[in-house]
């Protein structure tokens, strides 16, 4: 239990998928203009790496790392499929996030109009296939284990956006030099709030 | 035969990518795998390298068979395309600079969904013959390199002390031997390339020949 609060803490905020991969940049600069679309955004990425990442651990662990094909018999014990990995995970990425779009409009329409336009915008995320990749790397010993860190990872997504999108609202109002407007003056806000979460660097529980 | 080959327009087409259409400081694609690796020069060039590689063939793939794909799977076949590139550029890294790719790690496979790719076919190949999609693709990730590159050289001279691996100011500069000289450690960690890049924007907006329409609102 200790270990699972732990990886999802760090994913949060010490392996904070925004200020120290920088993974799903495109979408965190051009949804973060307000709060309201900055959390329907976050929610959306919460919601498809929790299911994703899980997928791509069975995917991972039954069907493409060296050993992985035992359980098919003995002649498969030495296969090794992980350079199939990542159109593997890919195409998981965007049939799940087309399956849940479709699920989520049957059965949720209200979810589904908040989080409508976000769900295909969230195929390309840098950070459901980066989630996958990590994952993949860093060898998380049970499915409950990659999800706590794909759900950690989700929320520190979730943090970042809604945190830069509620700066960039008061901003507004601020003279910023016309050539640093937009998106200079979003990097360099960024790079600041990436410097302060980099004081959680070390924290272990 | 030249004249139609470099023509004005496709000349344009190689060269705005370059400075006012630049793909990460204007049109903010594909700064997700970017930043990361920017802490040393080797590792942006051979990333930069691999996306120019992959941006050709695929552009160029996609422009081919721009009448054959239905556009309404197009996106899958573009995943296809992008995808299988990248695993080709991956094995061939893994097999000659292994010590780069690993590195890297999962930025090379996160060229697949690294914006500028797909929004370039989108955009570009499925609408253009060959020639110019094969000119675009090289000028954007040319772009696109450049800023990596220039990123890389500041945070490895600042960071480090060194270009390329080999060290640039002399060892009597250096506190440790009585100089006057330490190596900023910030510029090697994460949040500094954003505020590079931040700075590499406003230089390039200040200038005077800059398209005012492409100034932004706060």
């Amino acid at each position: 239990m200790e270990e699972l609060v732990n990886i999802f803490i760090k994913g949060v905020f010490i392996e904070n998928m925004i200020f120290a991969y920088f993974l799903g940049m495109c979408s965190y600069l051009a949804v973060s203009k307000t709060v309201e679309t900055g959390v329907g955004l976050g929610a959306a990425v919460i919601f498809v790496l929790g299911i994703t990442v899980p997928i791509n651990y069975l995917l991972e662990n039954y069907l493409l790392k060296e050993g992985a094909l035992s359980w098919l018999g003995e002649r498969f014990a030495t296969m090794d499929l992980s350079f199939l990995s990542l159109i593997m995970f890919i195409a998981v990425v965007a049939s799940m996030v087309q399956l849940v779009e479709m699920l989520v409009e049957k059965f949720s329409p209200q979810l589904y109009s908040s989080l409508g336009i976000f769900l295909p915008l969230i195929a390309v995320n840098c950070s459901i296939l980066g989630g996958a990749l990590f994952m993949q790397e860093r060898q998380y010993s049970t499915i409950v284990e990659a999800t706590s860190f794909a759900l950690g990872s989700g929320v520190g997504w979730f943090l970042a956006i809604v945190g830069i999108a509620a700066i960039r609202e008061k901003i507004r109002y601020s003279n910023v030099p016309a050539p640093l407007r937009g998106l200079g003056i979003t990097f360099i806000i960024t790079g600041l709030m990436g410097i302060g979460f980099m004081c959680f660097m070390g924290i272990n529980i | 035969m030249k004249s139609t080959l470099f023509s004005k327009k496709n000349r344009k087409l190689l060269s705005d990518p370059l400075g006012d259409q630049n793909p990460i400081t204007i049109q903010v694609l594909g700064i997700c795998s970017a930043l990361a690796i920017t802490v040393q020069l080797q590792q942006a060039l051979v990333m930069a390298m691999s996306v120019v590689f992959v941006m050709v063939c695929a552009n160029v793939i996609i422009s081919a068979l721009r009448n054959v794909i239905p556009s309404r799977i197009r996106i899958i076949v573009q995943l296809v395309v992008v995808s299988s590139l990248v695993v080709f550029v991956d094995q061939v890294l893994q097999a000659f600079l292994p010590d780069v790719q690993e590195k890297l790690s999962v930025f090379i496979g996160l060229i697949v969904s690294n914006c500028i790719i797909m929004g370039r076919l989108e955009a570009f190949a499925l609408g253009n013959k060959l020639w110019p999609s094969f000119l675009d693709a090289i000028g954007n990730a040319i772009g696109y390199g450049w800023i990596l590159l220039a990123v890389a050289f500041f945070r490895e001279l600042l960071g480090s002390g060194k270009l390329f691996g080999y060290q640039v100011f002399p060892d009597g500069w250096y506190e440790a031997s009585g100089g006057f000289y330490l190596n900023n450690n910030l510029m090697i960690l994460p949040p500094m390339a954003l505020i590079v890049v931040g700075i590499i924007i406003w230089v390039q907006r200040s200038r005077k020949s800059f398209p005012e329409e492409l100034l932004e609102e706060n």
